[in-house]
This record gives C-alpha cells, sequence and structure tokens, in this order.
C-alpha cells in the first residue's frame, strides 16, 4: 500500500514537473517564432501581389501590396480636431468658419466663400465635400479637380498622352463637365497613392503640372529659399535646362514639395490657367508683387473679386500652408511636412510613415518629440501660446477691416469722390490679403509664428491706415 | 510499473526545452551581446537610426555606443547591460513603448560620466560638469554622438543664406 503511495507521490512530482516544463518549452518557441517573424518583417517589407501602373487610381489596389500605408491612409475618413482646425465629429458637413468669425463674411462679400466656408475634413472627403459645396451654385473651373481627384489620367487623355497639355484644357472647361468625365473613366478617388508615388519604384514624386510650372518660375526668380538647396544649386549651376523637381530635388524637399502640390496659394478660373503665385518669392510681399504684375484676360490689373459694398479689388489667399512653412524655423532646420504630418512609426521591426495626414498636435509624441525633448504637456502649451497670441492679433485685424469698410460707406455716402477713395480702397485690398493669407492658412500662424505676427501686425496698420483715409476722404468733400 | 516511464519522458523534455532554447538564443544572436560590436545594438532593428546616424557623427571614429553607453567598471557594467538587455527585449517582445524612444534618467547619467571620464582635462571642476539638474554636455554638443540631423536647409544651406546677408 504505501508503495504504492509513494509511487502515485513520484508520480504526481514527475507530472508537475512536465507541464512546467512544456510551459516553458512553449514559452520559449513562442519567443522564437516572433523572433523569426520580425526577421522576416525586415527582409520582406511588403510583397507585391498585384501590378499596380500609372493608370490605377483606386487606393484599395495599392493596398494590397502595401497595406500598412494604405491601413493608416484610410483613418484620413476619421474626424479629428484641435483648437483651430478640424472637424467635431458628426456625420454631416463640417461647421462653418464664417459663422464662428462674422468678419470673414463681411470681408468675403461679393465672393462664392460667403456662400459657404466651412472647416476642413480629411483627405478622404476631398471630392465628396467638393462636389457637395453651395459653392457649386456657381459656375466653377475644371481646374479645381487639380487638388481634388486623382485626376492625372483624365489630363493625360485629354492631352492625347500629354498631361501638361491635358491640364493647360481643363481651366476653360466647367467643373460639372470635368468631374463627369473623370467619373466616367472611373477615377473619381480623392488624392491617392499614384498622385505621389511612383508606381515602379514607390519612390515620391511630384505630378501635378501647376507645381511643376510654379517651381519652374520660382526657380528662375530671384526669391530667396534657403529651405531648398536644390534651387540655389540650379541657381548657381548653366541653367542649360529649366528646374525640374523630380530630377533636381533632394528625398529630404520632396517630403515638402509632394504636399506642396496642392497646399499653396492658387487662382483659377474660366479664364485664367491654374497658377501658384511664386515667379517673384514665396513671402506675402512677394506674391502680392506677383498678382499685382498680373493682369486678367480683361487687361484689368488682377484681382479674385470686387468687395460687395466697397468696391474693392480684392485678392483672396487660399491656404498658403507651404508659403507659410517655408517662412519658419522649422522650414530652416530642415523639417520637412511629411516628418510631422506623417512621422514614421514602426510596425513589428518594419518603418512606415504615417498615412494618417493629420494635425501634429494628436500626435505630439512621434510628431514633436523626435526633436523636441520636453513632456507632451510643455510642447502643447507653447503650441497653444504660439496660436493664441497669433489669433489675437487675427481677431484685431478682424475688427480693423470692418471699421475700414465702414468708413468707406460712410464716405461715399458723404459724397466722397472713387477718386479720393482710391488710397483707401487699396489699403483695404493691401489688408484684406494679409489678414487672408493668416486666416486661410491651416496652423493658426504655427508654420512661421514671427512671421504671421509680423503679417497681421502689418495687416492691422494698413487697414486702419485706410480707414484713416476714408476719414480724411469725407473730410475733403 | 506504467509509472516509471515517467522520469524519463520528464527528463527528456528537458532537453527538448534546452535544445529550443539554445536555437533561439543562437538564432537570437543572443552572444553578440556580450560583445562591443555596434552592429549587434542593431540586432533588434530598433536602433537602426541610432547605429545609422552614429556612423555620421563625430564620435564614431573614438567611440562605439559601449563607450558611451555604459560603464566602464566591473560588475556595474554587466549589470546595466543585463538591465537594459532585458527592458529592451521585453518592449520590443510586448511592442508596448511609445516611440520615439528616450533615454531614461539612469542610463542618461552612465552617458554624461562617459562624457567626463574621456574629456576630464577639458572641463576640470566646472560645477556644470557635476550639478545635479544642470545641463548636459549632449544639452548643447548634441550632434556629437548620432549626427546633425539631416534635413533640407542644415547647416549648408544656414551658412548660404548667411553668406547672402553679409557677403
Amino acid at each position: 500500500m504505501k508503495r504504492t503511495e509513494d509511487l502515485f507521490k513520484r508520480g504526481r512530482l514527475y507530472l508537475i514537473l512536465m507541464v512546467l516544463v512544456a510551459a516553458a518549452t512553449a514559452g520559449v518557441t513562442a519567443i522564437l517564432l516572433n523572433i523569426s517573424e520580425r526577421k522576416a518583417e525586415k527582409r520582406t517589407p511588403f510583397v507585391r501581389l498585384v501590378e499596380v501602373d500609372e493608370d490605377t487610381t483606386d487606393p484599395a489596389l495599392w493596398g494590397k501590396n502595401w497595406p500598412k500605408q494604405h491601413d493608416t491612409y484610410k483613418l484620413t475618413a476619421e474626424p479629428t480636431k484641435t483648437r483651430y482646425g478640424g472637424h467635431g465629429g458628426s456625420e454631416a458637413l463640417p461647421e462653418e468658419k464664417i459663422e464662428r468669425d462674422p468678419w470673414l463674411k463681411r470681408m468675403f462679400l461679393g465672393y462664392a466663400f460667403s456662400i459657404d466656408y466651412r472647416d476642413r475634413r480629411g483627405h478622404a472627403y476631398m471630392l465628396q465635400d467638393q462636389e457637395q459645396t453651395k459653392r457649386q451654385t456657381k459656375p466653377q473651373s475644371g481646374s479645381c479637380l487639380h487638388c481634388h481627384a486623382s485626376v492625372m489620367p483624365l489630363y493625360r487623355k485629354l492631352g492625347n498622352g500629354d498631361a501638361i497639355a491635358g491640364f493647360e484644357k481643363t481651366y476653360a472647361m466647367s467643373y460639372k463637365e470635368t468631374n463627369k468625365m473623370l467619373h466616367d473613366m472611373g477615377h473619381a478617388h480623392p488624392v491617392s497613392c499614384v498622385d505621389c508615388h511612383d508606381p515602379k519604384s514607390m519612390e515620391l514624386r511630384v505630378t501635378r503640372p501647376a507645381l511643376l510650372q510654379a517651381m519652374k518660375a520660382l526657380a528662375s526668380g530671384n526669391g530667396e529659399v534657403p529651405h531648398l538647396p536644390s534651387v540655389q544649386r540650379w541657381r548657381e549651376g548653366p541653367r542649360d535646362r529649366p528646374y525640374d523637381i523630380n530630377r533636381d530635388a533632394s528625398r529630404t524637399e520632396m517630403r515638402s514639395l509632394a504636399c506642396a502640390q496642392c497646399h499653396v496659394e492658387y487662382y483659377c478660373s474660366g479664364s485664367f490657367k491654374l497658377t501658384y503665385p511664386w515667379g517673384n518669392g514665396l513671402t506675402v510681399e512677394q506674391t502680392e508683387a506677383f498678382w499685382n504684375q498680373t493682369t486678367l484676360a480683361q487687361g484689368e490689373r488682377f484681382y479674385d473679386y470686387k468687395h460687395q459694398e466697397t468696391g474693392a479689388p480684392i485678392l483672396k489667399a487660399q491656404h498658403p500652408e507651404f508659403e507659410l512653412w517655408s517662412q519658419g524655423i522649422h522650414a530652416r532646420s530642415g523639417v520637412a511636412c511629411a516628418d510631422c504630418h506623417m512621422p514614421y512609426a514602426r510596425d513589428g521591426a518594419t518603418k512606415v510613415s504615417d498615412h494618417w495626414v493629420r494635425s501634429p498636435l494628436l500626435n505630439i509624441n512621434r510628431a514633436c518629440q523626435t526633436c523636441h525633448k520636453f513632456p507632451e504637456k510643455e510642447i502643447e502649451a507653447r503650441v497653444a501660446g504660439i496660436q493664441d497670441t497669433n489669433y489675437g492679433m487675427l481677431q484685431d485685424g478682424g475688427k480693423a477691416i470692418v471699421d475700414l469698410i465702414d468708413a468707406v460707406i460712410a464716405a461715399r455716402r458723404n459724397g466722397a469722390t472713387e477718386e479720393q477713395l482710391a488710397s483707401a480702397l487699396e489699403f483695404q485690398r493691401r489688408a484684406q490679403w494679409r489678414l487672408d493669407f493668416v486666416a486661410a492658412e491651416n496652423s493658426m500662424g504655427f508654420h512661421a509664428p514671427q512671421e504671421t505676427a509680423r503679417i497681421l501686425g502689418e495687416a492691422a496698420d494698413l487697414a486702419r491706415q485706410g480707414q484713416i483715409a476714408a476719414l480724411q476722404a469725407t473730410g475733403a468733400k | 510499473m506504467k509509472l516509471a516511464i515517467l522520469p524519463s519522458i520528464t527528463f527528456a523534455s528537458f532537453g527538448v526545452l534546452l535544445g529550443i532554447g539554445g536555437t533561439t538564443f543562437d538564432y537570437a544572436e543572443g552572444l553578440s551581446y556580450l560583445g562591443t560590436d555596434p552592429r549587434d545594438c542593431a540586432n533588434c532593428h530598433i536602433m537602426q537610426p541610432q547605429y545609422d546616424a552614429w556612423q555620421k557623427a563625430s564620435h564614431h571614429t573614438v567611440a562605439t555606443c559601449v563607450d558611451c553607453h555604459l560603464p566602464h567598471g566591473f560588475p556595474e557594467k554587466y549589470v546595466a547591460k543585463a538591465e537594459n538587455g532585458w527592458n529592451h527585449s521585453k518592449a520590443f517582445t510586448l511592442q508596448d513603448f511609445p516611440e520615439p524612444i528616450v533615454i531614461t534618467k539612469k542610463n542618461a547619467d552612465i552617458l554624461h560620466d562617459n562624457c567626463l571620464r574621456c574629456h576630464a582635462d577639458l572641463f576640470h571642476d566646472q560645477a556644470i560638469a557635476f550639478t545635479e539638474g544642470a545641463p548636459r554636455c549632449v544639452h548643447c554638443h548634441v550632434s556629437v554622438g548620432h549626427g546633425e540631423p539631416v534635413g533640407l536647409g542644415g547647416p549648408m544651406a544656414l551658412r548660404r543664406a548667411k553668406e547672402t546677408i553679409d557677403p
């Protein structure tokens, strides 16, 4: 009896030991598999399952080969919001930017932006939102699709293979017609992989004709661009061929220029080719001078719209993100758009750049702390300090421009002549250009804090000078 | 007696564990971690950018990873090696750490001591080198270990811009 009991005791001991060793072996095997998986990831960052080419505009097909990038790209449909930008999160169109700052509406009277001007949504919505905006109640140019759709196959078709020639046809076409052609060809996608990547090598590239042309003009001009060394090199070289982004720009420059295809100041209409005003340089004064030197088809000096109440020929700014960033410390320090808006994330053993393009404030760890070794709260507070200061100055400028408009109306009521009011209206044009340069830009001044403060200080000053000019015009009656 | 087979199975299972464990250790290049070759620090892929950047930095001719990042005495060196090794492998296996990685206080102290170890002649007894909470050497000499941040402008572009303003 005792012998059997002993046996059972020893047997149990062995069993427990076996279970323990089995568990340890399982653990070690799991680690082995994990290491093997990581090593495989390092060797094979992607597998090309489907062929993609220049006409593959559907991002889902690219997603079969590059699922990690595609997964994050799809997240651009997520609603995101920061203090000064974005969209709260309902299914509806975002709220109207123009309702929050009533002076904007006053400033834009006479322009389609006073009809509908909303906060932005992510890349995924760019085509849908454009097709739905109430600004479409006015006829719009086919140029709009340059930046709101994966439009290159359409350009090639229109230009019989030459995309630039096709692009140069679209401004004279209507938006509705161009949009329908795009849908019929099956390329009605928002900006897609093929717009920034070479389908053969996946290298970054610039496809958009307007940027290719604008960078040629910028390089040929004298505007200082210390943050773009390839332009500097081209200028110092023999200049036997025009500057070409895809040949001359460095990899790091491409990480900004890919974004500059669209995130820039521009003008287009049914009688005016889509143009980025960079011939003189990228600053607020240089782009203003470019527009002042430009004439419209009818021979008049360039303007976007005539202000409904004062008749001033106004320049409307459109999100000059690339231009403002170019004046800031980050550009000077060699930080590209993608470094903060698409920072690297690691997935297993591979490094993936985050294609969920969004505000760095929503991703401070990866976006900022790679360089700035400070706590998140402190970084957030610094950004808030910069943005709040600029927002305050912007509101002051808004008050000043409304006072200027009121003064012009009053002067005219009191019999001031157009000649007497000419200088006040010129001040309105200059002040509005500066205010709008900041209001339309999507960083509330963060892309170049001091430059923004300078622009806004000047804007308020010009608006008040215009107000004085209008008051004097009244007195001189 | 059927139970008599249990000891053999138990010992056999120990053998399996040893075999798989040994293979894993070898496959993970476990022995390399006892050495000083900087390439081994990038074994687990996380340190690749740090390794790449070090090759572009001024100190790559005079100091390897362990020269700056580990204490030089015995047994402190192996204690730090084991502690960091454990932390790193745990973090990488569980994939539960924030990136970019940031040096810990303990490792920053080790780093600072190593600056002082070689450059003693330069600072003698300046208070800044020894005061707790004072800026560390690398606060200003940020590029010596892992190079200048690459980019659009960088030092060359800044120099050019300066020349244009002040020829």
